[in-house]
Protein backbone atom coordinates (compact mmCIF):
# COMPACT_ATOMS: atom_id res chain seq x y z
CA UNK A 1 0.00 0.00 0.00
CA UNK A 2 0.84 3.78 -0.83
CA UNK A 3 -0.01 7.08 0.74
CA UNK A 4 -0.92 9.30 -2.24
CA UNK A 5 -1.05 12.99 -2.47
CA UNK A 6 -2.32 15.35 -5.20
CA UNK A 7 -0.99 18.55 -6.07
CA UNK A 8 -2.57 21.38 -8.04
CA UNK A 9 -2.48 24.69 -8.58
CA UNK A 10 -2.65 27.15 -12.08
CA UNK A 11 0.30 26.95 -13.98
CA UNK A 12 3.49 29.34 -12.28
CA UNK A 13 1.78 29.33 -9.19
CA UNK A 14 4.81 27.72 -7.07
CA UNK A 15 3.82 23.86 -7.42
CA UNK A 16 7.37 23.01 -7.92
CA UNK A 17 9.06 24.50 -5.14
CA UNK A 18 6.31 23.61 -2.60
CA UNK A 19 7.05 19.96 -2.94
CA UNK A 20 10.19 20.01 -3.28
CA UNK A 21 10.61 22.24 0.41
CA UNK A 22 7.90 20.24 1.70
CA UNK A 23 9.72 16.66 0.53
CA UNK A 24 13.31 18.34 2.27
CA UNK A 25 11.56 19.41 5.85
CA UNK A 26 10.99 15.44 6.39
CA UNK A 27 14.63 14.12 6.92
CA UNK A 28 15.17 10.82 4.73
CA UNK A 29 11.78 11.51 2.84
CA UNK A 30 13.39 11.98 0.14
CA UNK A 31 14.81 8.27 -0.84
CA UNK A 32 11.11 7.11 0.43
CA UNK A 33 8.96 9.16 -2.27
CA UNK A 34 8.19 9.95 -5.82
CA UNK A 35 7.03 12.63 -8.04
CA UNK A 36 4.80 11.80 -10.92
CA UNK A 37 4.46 15.42 -12.77
CA UNK A 38 1.58 16.00 -15.33
CA UNK A 39 1.74 18.40 -17.83
CA UNK A 40 1.47 20.17 -21.76
CA UNK A 41 4.33 20.22 -23.10
CA UNK A 42 7.26 20.52 -21.16
CA UNK A 43 9.40 18.55 -18.97
CA UNK A 44 11.53 21.03 -17.37
CA UNK A 45 10.24 20.51 -13.64
CA UNK A 46 11.63 16.96 -14.19
CA UNK A 47 15.23 18.64 -13.49
CA UNK A 48 14.60 20.80 -10.89
CA UNK A 49 13.48 17.65 -8.63
CA UNK A 50 16.48 15.84 -9.89
CA UNK A 51 18.59 18.39 -8.76
CA UNK A 52 17.11 18.01 -5.01
CA UNK A 53 18.00 14.03 -4.84
CA UNK A 54 13.79 13.44 -5.55
CA UNK A 55 12.97 11.03 -8.06
CA UNK A 56 10.23 12.49 -10.30
CA UNK A 57 8.79 11.48 -13.70
CA UNK A 58 6.89 13.48 -16.08
CA UNK A 59 3.68 12.24 -17.91
CA UNK A 60 3.25 14.97 -21.00
CA UNK A 61 -0.54 15.14 -21.67
CA UNK A 62 0.45 16.66 -25.53
CA UNK A 63 -2.87 17.11 -26.83
CA UNK A 64 -4.85 15.98 -24.48
CA UNK A 65 -6.14 17.68 -21.35
CA UNK A 66 -3.21 16.81 -18.31
CA UNK A 67 -6.24 16.54 -16.05
CA UNK A 68 -7.98 13.65 -18.29
CA UNK A 69 -4.53 12.63 -18.97
CA UNK A 70 -4.15 12.26 -15.10
CA UNK A 71 -7.00 9.95 -14.19
CA UNK A 72 -5.93 7.61 -17.26
CA UNK A 73 -3.01 7.03 -16.27
CA UNK A 74 -2.99 7.13 -11.98
CA UNK A 75 -2.95 3.52 -12.08
CA UNK A 76 0.07 3.17 -13.97
CA UNK A 77 1.72 5.90 -12.00
CA UNK A 78 0.97 3.66 -8.51
CA UNK A 79 2.41 0.70 -9.97
CA UNK A 80 5.82 2.70 -11.00
CA UNK A 81 5.90 4.12 -7.29
CA UNK A 82 5.38 0.36 -5.72
CA UNK A 83 8.74 -0.99 -8.39
CA UNK A 84 10.32 1.74 -7.24
CA UNK A 85 9.91 1.00 -3.33
CA UNK A 86 8.33 4.31 -2.33
CA UNK A 87 6.13 4.47 0.51
CA UNK A 88 4.49 8.06 -1.11
CA UNK A 89 3.49 9.27 -4.15
CA UNK A 90 3.04 12.40 -4.72
CA UNK A 91 1.42 14.15 -8.15
CA UNK A 92 1.58 17.35 -9.46
CA UNK A 93 -0.55 18.92 -12.36
CA UNK A 94 -1.29 22.24 -13.79
CA UNK A 95 -5.03 22.10 -15.01
CA UNK A 96 -5.87 24.15 -17.71
CA UNK A 97 -9.24 25.58 -18.16
CA UNK A 98 -10.15 25.16 -14.35
CA UNK A 99 -13.20 23.32 -14.67
CA UNK A 100 -12.38 20.39 -13.11
CA UNK A 101 -9.48 19.30 -9.97
CA UNK A 102 -7.34 16.29 -9.97
CA UNK A 103 -8.34 15.37 -6.98
CA UNK A 104 -9.29 12.07 -5.08
CA UNK A 105 -11.88 11.45 -2.48
CA UNK A 106 -10.06 10.16 0.89
CA UNK A 107 -6.38 11.63 -0.50
CA UNK A 108 -5.20 14.37 0.71
CA UNK A 109 -5.66 17.36 -1.71
CA UNK A 110 -3.90 20.22 -1.84
CA UNK A 111 -4.42 23.48 -4.01
CA UNK A 112 -1.37 25.86 -4.44
CA UNK A 113 -2.58 29.50 -5.59
CA UNK A 114 -0.14 32.32 -6.46
CA UNK A 115 -0.75 35.39 -3.68
CA UNK A 116 0.76 37.96 -7.06
CA UNK A 117 -2.63 36.47 -9.33
CA UNK A 118 -4.75 38.83 -8.19
CA UNK A 119 -7.52 38.31 -5.46
CA UNK A 120 -10.41 36.99 -7.91
CA UNK A 121 -8.13 33.67 -8.54
CA UNK A 122 -9.61 31.66 -6.02
CA UNK A 123 -12.64 32.61 -7.57
CA UNK A 124 -11.62 31.81 -11.06
CA UNK A 125 -9.54 28.44 -10.42
CA UNK A 126 -12.66 26.66 -9.34
CA UNK A 127 -13.14 22.80 -8.41
CA UNK A 128 -9.21 23.09 -7.60
CA UNK A 129 -9.79 25.34 -4.90
CA UNK A 130 -13.03 24.24 -3.79
CA UNK A 131 -12.38 20.51 -3.51
CA UNK A 132 -8.86 20.60 -1.78
CA UNK A 133 -7.81 20.66 1.77
CA UNK A 134 -5.86 22.41 1.92
CA UNK A 135 -4.91 26.00 -0.18
CA UNK A 136 -1.26 26.46 -0.07
CA UNK A 137 -0.73 30.62 -0.59
CA UNK A 138 3.02 31.20 -2.37
CA UNK A 139 4.95 34.70 -2.88
CA UNK A 140 2.47 36.47 0.18
CA UNK A 141 5.81 37.54 1.60
CA UNK A 142 5.96 39.39 -0.98
CA UNK A 143 2.88 41.51 -0.69
CA UNK A 144 1.33 43.92 1.87
CA UNK A 145 -0.40 42.19 4.94
CA UNK A 146 -4.01 43.59 3.63
CA UNK A 147 -3.71 41.84 0.71
CA UNK A 148 -2.79 37.99 1.82
CA UNK A 149 -5.29 39.09 4.52
CA UNK A 150 -7.88 39.87 1.75
CA UNK A 151 -6.95 36.56 -0.36
CA UNK A 152 -7.35 34.42 2.42
CA UNK A 153 -10.69 35.76 2.85
CA UNK A 154 -11.66 35.74 -0.97
CA UNK A 155 -10.64 31.35 -0.53
CA UNK A 156 -12.69 30.98 2.74
CA UNK A 157 -15.67 32.34 0.58
CA UNK A 158 -15.04 29.48 -2.41
CA UNK A 159 -13.81 26.63 0.41
CA UNK A 160 -14.67 27.43 4.02
CA UNK A 161 -13.46 24.38 5.16
CA UNK A 162 -10.02 24.38 3.70
CA UNK A 163 -6.81 25.09 5.44
CA UNK A 164 -4.89 27.98 4.21
CA UNK A 165 -1.24 28.02 5.08
CA UNK A 166 1.01 30.76 4.03
CA UNK A 167 4.20 29.27 2.29
CA UNK A 168 7.39 30.81 1.18
CA UNK A 169 8.31 28.83 -1.41
CA UNK A 170 12.54 30.51 -1.61
CA UNK A 171 13.24 30.08 2.27
CA UNK A 172 10.73 26.95 2.50
CA UNK A 173 9.06 28.77 5.41
CA UNK A 174 5.91 26.82 6.30
CA UNK A 175 6.81 23.70 4.14
CA UNK A 176 7.21 21.50 7.01
CA UNK A 177 3.96 22.30 8.51
CA UNK A 178 2.10 21.39 5.15
CA UNK A 179 4.13 18.50 5.29
CA UNK A 180 3.20 17.52 8.58
CA UNK A 181 -0.69 17.66 7.79
CA UNK A 182 -0.19 15.86 4.60
CA UNK A 183 1.94 13.18 5.41
CA UNK A 184 1.46 12.32 8.63
CA UNK A 185 -1.56 12.64 8.62
CA UNK A 186 -2.32 10.20 5.12
CA UNK A 187 -4.75 7.56 4.45
CA UNK A 188 -3.47 4.76 2.91
CA UNK A 189 -5.30 3.74 0.47
CA UNK A 190 -6.77 1.00 -2.29
CA UNK A 191 -6.52 1.72 -5.62
CA UNK A 192 -9.72 0.10 -5.99
CA UNK A 193 -11.93 2.56 -3.87
CA UNK A 194 -10.21 5.82 -5.36
CA UNK A 195 -12.70 7.92 -6.98
CA UNK A 196 -12.95 11.28 -8.04
CA UNK A 197 -14.05 14.27 -5.92
CA UNK A 198 -15.80 15.87 -8.73
CA UNK A 199 -17.03 14.31 -12.32
CA UNK A 200 -14.56 16.17 -14.62
CA UNK A 201 -16.71 17.33 -18.09
CA UNK A 202 -15.75 15.53 -21.18
CA UNK A 203 -14.51 16.50 -24.22
CA UNK A 204 -17.63 16.78 -26.15
CA UNK A 205 -17.16 19.38 -28.51
CA UNK A 206 -15.26 19.33 -31.56
CA UNK A 207 -12.87 21.39 -30.75
CA UNK A 208 -11.67 19.53 -27.80
CA UNK A 209 -11.25 16.62 -30.62
CA UNK A 210 -9.00 19.06 -32.99
CA UNK A 211 -10.75 20.76 -34.87
CA UNK A 212 -9.22 24.25 -36.02
CA UNK A 213 -11.53 26.07 -38.04
CA UNK A 214 -13.77 28.48 -37.37
CA UNK A 215 -17.07 28.94 -37.85
CA UNK A 216 -20.41 27.59 -37.11
CA UNK A 217 -20.29 24.67 -39.84
CA UNK A 218 -17.08 22.89 -37.63
CA UNK A 219 -19.29 22.86 -34.55
CA UNK A 220 -20.39 19.40 -33.84
CA UNK A 221 -21.63 18.58 -30.09
CA UNK A 222 -22.18 20.53 -26.96
CA UNK A 223 -21.39 23.93 -27.82
CA UNK A 224 -23.30 27.05 -25.65
CA UNK A 225 -23.38 29.97 -27.55
CA UNK A 226 -22.53 33.39 -25.76
CA UNK A 227 -25.18 36.18 -25.28
CA UNK A 228 -24.37 39.39 -26.46
CA UNK B 1 -24.78 33.48 11.80
CA UNK B 2 -27.84 30.80 11.08
CA UNK B 3 -27.54 29.34 8.05
CA UNK B 4 -31.51 28.47 8.55
CA UNK B 5 -32.71 31.76 9.41
CA UNK B 6 -30.58 33.67 6.32
CA UNK B 7 -32.12 31.12 3.61
CA UNK B 8 -35.64 31.93 4.62
CA UNK B 9 -35.11 35.96 4.92
CA UNK B 10 -36.07 38.10 1.93
CA UNK B 11 -32.76 38.68 -0.63
CA UNK B 12 -33.36 42.68 0.03
CA UNK B 13 -32.37 42.55 3.62
CA UNK B 14 -29.49 39.64 4.00
CA UNK B 15 -27.75 42.50 1.65
CA UNK B 16 -29.15 45.31 3.10
CA UNK B 17 -27.48 43.94 7.06
CA UNK B 18 -24.68 42.86 5.47
CA UNK B 19 -23.81 44.17 2.02
CA UNK B 20 -21.08 41.37 1.70
CA UNK B 21 -23.93 38.97 0.23
CA UNK B 22 -24.38 40.94 -2.79
CA UNK B 23 -20.72 39.67 -3.88
CA UNK B 24 -22.20 36.45 -3.59
CA UNK B 25 -25.45 37.17 -5.75
CA UNK B 26 -24.33 39.68 -8.17
CA UNK B 27 -21.89 36.71 -9.36
CA UNK B 28 -25.14 35.14 -10.67
CA UNK B 29 -27.07 38.38 -12.22
CA UNK B 30 -29.31 38.11 -9.14
CA UNK B 31 -30.91 41.62 -8.37
CA UNK B 32 -30.88 41.05 -4.58
CA UNK B 33 -31.14 44.58 -3.61
CA UNK B 34 -35.23 44.67 -4.57
CA UNK B 35 -35.69 40.70 -4.15
CA UNK B 36 -38.81 40.18 -1.62
CA UNK B 37 -38.26 36.51 -1.76
CA UNK B 38 -36.08 34.24 -0.10
CA UNK B 39 -32.97 32.15 -1.24
CA UNK B 40 -34.85 28.96 -1.28
CA UNK B 41 -38.01 30.62 -2.81
CA UNK B 42 -35.73 32.48 -5.46
CA UNK B 43 -34.85 29.14 -6.25
CA UNK B 44 -37.23 27.08 -6.95
CA UNK B 45 -38.95 29.22 -8.73
CA UNK B 46 -36.32 30.07 -11.39
CA UNK B 47 -36.84 29.28 -15.16
CA UNK B 48 -34.52 26.83 -16.82
CA UNK B 49 -32.93 29.37 -18.79
CA UNK B 50 -31.37 31.33 -15.24
CA UNK B 51 -29.66 27.42 -14.67
CA UNK B 52 -28.52 27.41 -18.42
CA UNK B 53 -27.17 30.81 -18.01
CA UNK B 54 -25.23 30.34 -14.83
CA UNK B 55 -24.47 26.72 -16.30
CA UNK B 56 -25.03 25.71 -12.41
CA UNK B 57 -28.09 23.83 -10.63
CA UNK B 58 -30.09 24.43 -7.78
CA UNK B 59 -28.42 22.36 -5.64
CA UNK B 60 -25.07 23.71 -7.24
CA UNK B 61 -26.13 26.81 -6.16
CA UNK B 62 -27.42 26.17 -2.59
CA UNK B 63 -24.13 24.33 -1.38
CA UNK B 64 -22.54 27.69 -2.46
CA UNK B 65 -24.73 30.01 -0.39
CA UNK B 66 -24.33 27.36 2.20
CA UNK B 67 -20.46 27.69 1.82
CA UNK B 68 -20.44 31.51 1.68
CA UNK B 69 -22.46 31.97 4.00
CA UNK B 70 -19.81 29.49 6.58
CA UNK B 71 -17.31 31.16 4.89
CA UNK B 72 -18.06 35.19 6.34
CA UNK B 73 -19.15 33.51 9.71
CA UNK B 74 -15.48 32.28 10.26
CA UNK B 75 -14.03 35.55 9.06
CA UNK B 76 -15.99 37.37 11.51
CA UNK B 77 -14.42 35.58 14.91
CA UNK B 78 -12.66 37.83 17.38
CA UNK B 79 -10.57 36.40 20.32
CA UNK B 80 -8.28 38.78 22.63
CA UNK B 81 -4.94 37.85 23.04
CA UNK B 82 -3.30 38.78 27.01
CA UNK B 83 0.41 37.90 26.87
CA UNK B 84 2.58 36.24 24.23
CA UNK B 85 5.42 34.31 25.31
CA UNK B 86 8.80 32.60 23.45
CA UNK B 87 10.18 30.33 25.28
CA UNK B 88 13.67 29.68 24.83
CA UNK B 89 15.49 26.85 22.45
CA UNK B 90 19.11 26.39 21.58
CA UNK B 91 21.31 29.00 19.62
CA UNK B 92 23.56 28.32 16.30
CA UNK B 93 26.23 26.44 18.33
CA UNK B 94 22.65 24.29 19.86
CA UNK B 95 23.50 25.46 23.31
CA UNK B 96 20.25 26.57 25.43
CA UNK B 97 18.98 30.56 24.97
CA UNK B 98 19.62 32.46 28.18
CA UNK B 99 16.50 33.89 28.53
CA UNK B 100 12.31 33.66 27.52
CA UNK B 101 10.58 36.52 26.10
CA UNK B 102 6.95 37.96 27.58
CA UNK B 103 5.30 40.49 25.57
CA UNK B 104 2.10 42.57 26.74
CA UNK B 105 -0.10 44.39 24.23
CA UNK B 106 0.37 47.89 23.89
CA UNK B 107 3.95 47.09 24.63
CA UNK B 108 6.67 47.91 22.12
CA UNK B 109 9.28 45.30 22.07
CA UNK B 110 12.85 45.77 19.55
CA UNK B 111 15.01 42.59 18.80
CA UNK B 112 18.67 43.93 18.00
CA UNK B 113 21.93 41.93 16.90
CA UNK B 114 24.37 42.01 14.23
CA UNK B 115 23.61 41.29 10.52
CA UNK B 116 23.15 37.31 10.36
CA UNK B 117 22.45 37.01 14.04
CA UNK B 118 18.94 35.63 14.32
CA UNK B 119 17.00 38.71 14.16
CA UNK B 120 14.51 38.10 11.21
CA UNK B 121 14.24 34.03 12.68
CA UNK B 122 12.72 34.69 16.03
CA UNK B 123 10.24 36.47 14.14
CA UNK B 124 9.97 33.97 11.75
CA UNK B 125 9.13 31.32 14.90
CA UNK B 126 6.42 33.67 16.10
CA UNK B 127 4.78 34.02 12.66
CA UNK B 128 5.07 29.85 12.42
CA UNK B 129 4.19 29.57 16.27
CA UNK B 130 6.76 27.31 16.41
CA UNK B 131 6.23 24.30 18.68
CA UNK B 132 9.69 22.96 18.98
CA UNK B 133 9.36 22.03 15.68
CA UNK B 134 12.02 25.02 14.23
CA UNK B 135 15.99 24.82 14.44
CA UNK B 136 15.77 26.95 17.44
CA UNK B 137 13.26 24.51 19.20
CA UNK B 138 11.69 27.68 20.51
CA UNK B 139 7.97 27.02 21.95
CA UNK B 140 5.54 29.95 20.92
CA UNK B 141 2.87 30.81 23.87
CA UNK B 142 -0.47 32.57 23.78
CA UNK B 143 -2.31 33.45 26.50
CA UNK B 144 0.01 30.58 28.17
CA UNK B 145 -1.06 28.04 25.91
CA UNK B 146 1.36 26.08 23.53
CA UNK B 147 0.04 27.25 19.66
CA UNK B 148 -0.55 24.88 17.39
CA UNK B 149 -2.07 24.43 13.49
CA UNK B 150 -5.42 25.25 14.75
CA UNK B 151 -4.82 28.66 17.16
CA UNK B 152 -4.87 30.58 14.32
CA UNK B 153 -7.33 29.55 12.70
CA UNK B 154 -9.28 30.27 15.80
CA UNK B 155 -8.37 33.60 15.16
CA UNK B 156 -9.35 33.36 11.90
CA UNK B 157 -5.83 33.83 10.52
CA UNK B 158 -6.23 37.21 12.08
CA UNK B 159 -3.50 36.87 14.72
CA UNK B 160 -0.31 38.12 13.11
CA UNK B 161 0.33 40.85 10.86
CA UNK B 162 3.53 41.53 8.99
CA UNK B 163 5.56 44.52 7.82
CA UNK B 164 8.79 44.58 5.93
CA UNK B 165 10.97 45.82 3.89
CA UNK B 166 9.88 43.42 0.92
CA UNK B 167 6.36 44.21 0.68
CA UNK B 168 4.90 45.52 -1.82
CA UNK B 169 1.45 46.53 -3.34
CA UNK B 170 0.85 44.37 -6.58
CA UNK B 171 -3.32 44.82 -6.90
CA UNK B 172 -4.61 46.64 -9.71
CA UNK B 173 -6.90 49.05 -7.65
CA UNK B 174 -6.75 52.96 -5.95
CA UNK B 175 -5.85 53.11 -2.89
CA UNK B 176 -9.25 54.09 -1.58
CA UNK B 177 -10.74 50.80 -3.32
CA UNK B 178 -8.22 48.76 -1.79
CA UNK B 179 -9.02 49.59 1.71
CA UNK B 180 -13.13 49.73 1.23
CA UNK B 181 -12.18 46.30 -0.09
CA UNK B 182 -9.69 44.77 2.83
CA UNK B 183 -12.35 46.85 5.60
CA UNK B 184 -15.22 44.74 4.01
CA UNK B 185 -13.64 41.59 3.94
CA UNK B 186 -12.84 42.38 7.60
CA UNK B 187 -16.60 43.00 7.99
CA UNK B 188 -16.64 45.85 9.13
CA UNK B 189 -19.67 47.85 10.36
CA UNK B 190 -18.27 51.27 9.85
CA UNK B 191 -16.23 50.43 6.67
CA UNK B 192 -16.03 54.13 5.21
CA UNK B 193 -14.66 55.63 7.92
CA UNK B 194 -12.48 53.23 8.59
CA UNK B 195 -10.58 53.93 5.29
CA UNK B 196 -11.27 58.12 6.48
CA UNK B 197 -8.92 57.10 9.19
CA UNK B 198 -6.41 55.36 7.62
CA UNK B 199 -6.27 57.73 4.43
CA UNK B 200 -5.39 60.21 7.11
CA UNK B 201 -3.43 58.49 9.19
CA UNK B 202 -1.16 57.07 6.78
CA UNK B 203 -0.49 60.75 5.08
CA UNK B 204 0.55 61.42 8.56
CA UNK B 205 3.07 58.94 8.49
CA UNK B 206 3.97 59.29 5.18
CA UNK B 207 5.22 63.13 4.86
CA UNK B 208 4.70 63.29 1.29
CA UNK B 209 0.92 63.04 1.02
CA UNK B 210 -1.10 61.43 -1.71
CA UNK B 211 -4.67 60.88 -3.37
CA UNK B 212 -7.23 58.63 -2.73
CA UNK B 213 -7.72 57.75 -6.26
CA UNK B 214 -3.94 56.72 -6.35
CA UNK B 215 -3.28 53.34 -7.75
CA UNK B 216 -1.58 51.46 -4.93
CA UNK B 217 1.12 50.17 -7.39
CA UNK B 218 1.84 53.80 -7.67
CA UNK B 219 2.94 54.59 -4.12
CA UNK B 220 6.34 55.28 -3.07
CA UNK B 221 8.08 53.19 -1.07
CA UNK B 222 7.42 55.62 2.33
CA UNK B 223 4.07 55.95 1.32
CA UNK B 224 3.51 52.29 0.91
CA UNK B 225 5.45 51.53 4.00
CA UNK B 226 2.64 54.38 5.81
CA UNK B 227 -0.82 53.06 4.30
CA UNK B 228 0.48 49.60 5.63
CA UNK B 229 0.82 50.43 9.04
CA UNK B 230 -2.17 52.64 9.08
CA UNK B 231 -3.70 49.68 7.62
CA UNK B 232 -2.52 46.84 9.95
CA UNK B 233 -3.58 49.26 12.85
CA UNK B 234 -6.86 50.40 11.92
CA UNK B 235 -8.48 47.38 9.69
CA UNK B 236 -6.40 44.62 10.20
CA UNK B 237 -6.98 43.32 13.89
CA UNK B 238 -4.34 41.61 14.16
CA UNK B 239 -3.40 41.81 17.69
CA UNK B 240 0.41 41.07 17.14
CA UNK B 241 2.05 42.97 14.83
CA UNK B 242 5.68 41.57 13.73
CA UNK B 243 8.13 44.49 11.61
CA UNK B 244 11.35 43.28 10.02
CA UNK B 245 13.35 46.55 9.19
CA UNK B 246 11.40 49.38 8.18
CA UNK B 247 14.27 52.07 9.36
CA UNK B 248 14.83 53.23 5.52
CA UNK B 249 11.15 53.74 4.41
CA UNK B 250 10.86 57.11 4.84
CA UNK B 251 7.69 57.25 7.46
CA UNK B 252 7.51 58.95 10.61
CA UNK B 253 8.76 56.49 13.11
CA UNK B 254 7.35 57.70 16.33
CA UNK B 255 3.75 58.24 14.97
CA UNK B 256 3.89 55.00 13.12
CA UNK B 257 4.78 53.21 16.89
CA UNK B 258 2.46 55.43 18.46
CA UNK B 259 -0.32 54.92 16.07
CA UNK B 260 -0.07 50.81 16.87
CA UNK B 261 0.40 51.18 20.86
CA UNK B 262 -2.63 53.12 20.93
CA UNK B 263 -4.34 50.23 18.99
CA UNK B 264 -3.04 48.00 22.12
CA UNK B 265 -1.31 45.91 19.34
CA UNK B 266 1.95 43.42 20.64
CA UNK B 267 4.56 44.93 18.62
CA UNK B 268 7.98 43.37 17.79
CA UNK B 269 10.41 44.88 15.76
CA UNK B 270 14.02 43.79 14.41
CA UNK B 271 16.01 46.91 13.81
CA UNK B 272 19.11 48.11 13.82
CA UNK B 273 17.90 51.72 14.19
CA UNK B 274 18.98 53.34 17.38
CA UNK B 275 16.55 56.06 17.55
CA UNK B 276 13.61 53.02 17.15
CA UNK B 277 15.41 50.89 19.61
CA UNK B 278 14.86 53.68 22.44
CA UNK B 279 11.10 54.19 21.46
CA UNK B 280 10.88 50.70 22.45
CA UNK B 281 9.80 49.55 25.80
CA UNK B 282 12.51 46.73 26.19
CA UNK B 283 14.67 45.66 24.10
CA UNK B 284 15.61 41.78 23.05
CA UNK B 285 19.55 41.11 22.35
CA UNK B 286 19.79 37.70 19.99
CA UNK B 287 23.76 36.39 19.88
CA UNK B 288 24.95 34.32 17.77
CA UNK B 289 21.00 32.67 17.28
CA UNK B 290 20.21 32.70 20.81
CA UNK B 291 17.83 35.35 22.89
CA UNK B 292 20.98 36.58 25.12
CA UNK B 293 19.47 39.46 27.10
CA UNK B 294 16.38 41.50 27.97
CA UNK B 295 17.01 45.47 28.75
CA UNK B 296 14.07 47.29 29.66
CA UNK B 297 15.13 50.75 28.42
CA UNK B 298 15.88 53.27 31.14
CA UNK B 299 15.41 56.72 31.55
CA UNK B 300 18.75 57.44 31.14
CA UNK B 301 18.52 56.09 27.96
CA UNK B 302 15.16 57.83 27.26
CA UNK B 303 16.90 60.82 27.75
CA UNK B 304 19.66 60.15 24.99
CA UNK B 305 17.18 60.44 22.50
CA UNK B 306 16.40 63.63 22.37
CA UNK B 307 20.25 63.92 21.82
CA UNK B 308 19.89 61.22 19.05
CA UNK B 309 16.87 62.78 17.66
CA UNK B 310 18.68 66.02 17.19
CA UNK B 311 21.66 64.06 15.46
CA UNK B 312 19.11 62.48 13.25
CA UNK B 313 17.82 65.62 12.09
CA UNK B 314 20.62 66.54 11.05
CA UNK B 315 21.25 64.16 8.84
CA UNK B 316 18.01 64.73 7.41
CA UNK B 317 18.87 68.43 6.66
CA UNK B 318 22.35 66.87 4.80
CA UNK B 319 20.13 64.59 3.01
CA UNK B 320 17.40 66.63 1.78
CA UNK B 321 20.16 69.50 1.44
CA UNK B 322 21.74 66.98 -1.33
CA UNK B 323 18.92 65.02 -2.70
CA UNK B 324 17.43 69.08 -3.91
CA UNK B 325 20.45 69.86 -5.70
CA UNK B 326 22.30 72.17 -3.47
CA UNK B 327 25.91 72.39 -3.19
CA UNK B 328 28.54 73.40 -0.15
CA UNK B 329 30.76 76.36 -0.92
CA UNK B 330 33.18 78.07 1.15
CA UNK B 331 31.80 80.66 2.69
N1 LIG C 1 18.96 29.50 16.89
C1 LIG C 1 19.23 29.24 15.60
N2 LIG C 1 19.54 27.98 15.22
C2 LIG C 1 19.80 27.71 13.92
N3 LIG C 1 19.82 28.64 12.93
C3 LIG C 1 19.54 29.91 13.25
C4 LIG C 1 19.23 30.28 14.60
N4 LIG C 1 18.99 31.61 14.62
C5 LIG C 1 19.15 32.04 13.36
N5 LIG C 1 19.49 31.05 12.53
C6 LIG C 1 19.74 31.16 11.06
O1 LIG C 1 20.76 32.14 10.84
C7 LIG C 1 20.53 32.82 9.60
C8 LIG C 1 20.57 34.34 9.76
O2 LIG C 1 19.56 34.78 10.62
P1 LIG C 1 18.60 36.04 10.33
O3 LIG C 1 18.32 36.19 8.89
O4 LIG C 1 17.46 35.89 11.25
O5 LIG C 1 19.56 37.23 10.80
P2 LIG C 1 19.17 38.79 11.05
O6 LIG C 1 19.62 39.09 12.43
O7 LIG C 1 17.77 39.03 10.71
O8 LIG C 1 20.14 39.50 10.04
P3 LIG C 1 19.95 40.97 9.34
O9 LIG C 1 20.29 41.99 10.36
O10 LIG C 1 20.96 40.94 8.23
O11 LIG C 1 18.55 41.05 8.86
C9 LIG C 1 19.18 32.34 9.09
O12 LIG C 1 19.40 31.36 8.10
C10 LIG C 1 18.54 31.70 10.33
O13 LIG C 1 17.62 30.68 10.00
MG1 LIG D 1 16.79 40.20 9.11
Amino acid sequence: MIDLITIAGPPSSGKTSVIIKMIDSIEGFKDKCGVIKFDCLSALDEEQYAKHGITAKTGLAGNLCPDHYFVSNFEECINWAKEKGFSTLITESAGLCNRCAPHLKNVPAICILDNLSGINTPLKTGPMVKLADVVVVTKSDLVSQAEKEVFRFKIQQVNPKCKVLFINGITGQGADKLARLVITENKKMEKEQMKLRFSMPTALCSYCLGETRVGEDFQIGLNRKIKL
Amino acid sequence: METEILLHKPLKEIVNENPLFSDFFSSFQIKAENEHKSFTEYISTQPDSFWDENASSKEEIANLFVDYISGIAASEQKTTIETLDILRGIDKSKNPENCNLHLNPGEITCIVGPTGSGKSRLLADIEWLANGDTPTKRKVLINGQPADEDTSALFGGKLIAQITQNMNFVLDMDVESFLMLHAQSRLLMNAEDAVKEVMKLANELSGEPFDPTTPVTFLSGGQSRALMIADVACIGQAPIVLIDEIENAGVNKKKALDLLVSKDKIVLMATHDPLLILLADKRVVIKNGGMDKIITTNTHEKGYYAELEKMDKAMQEAKDFFRYGNELKES
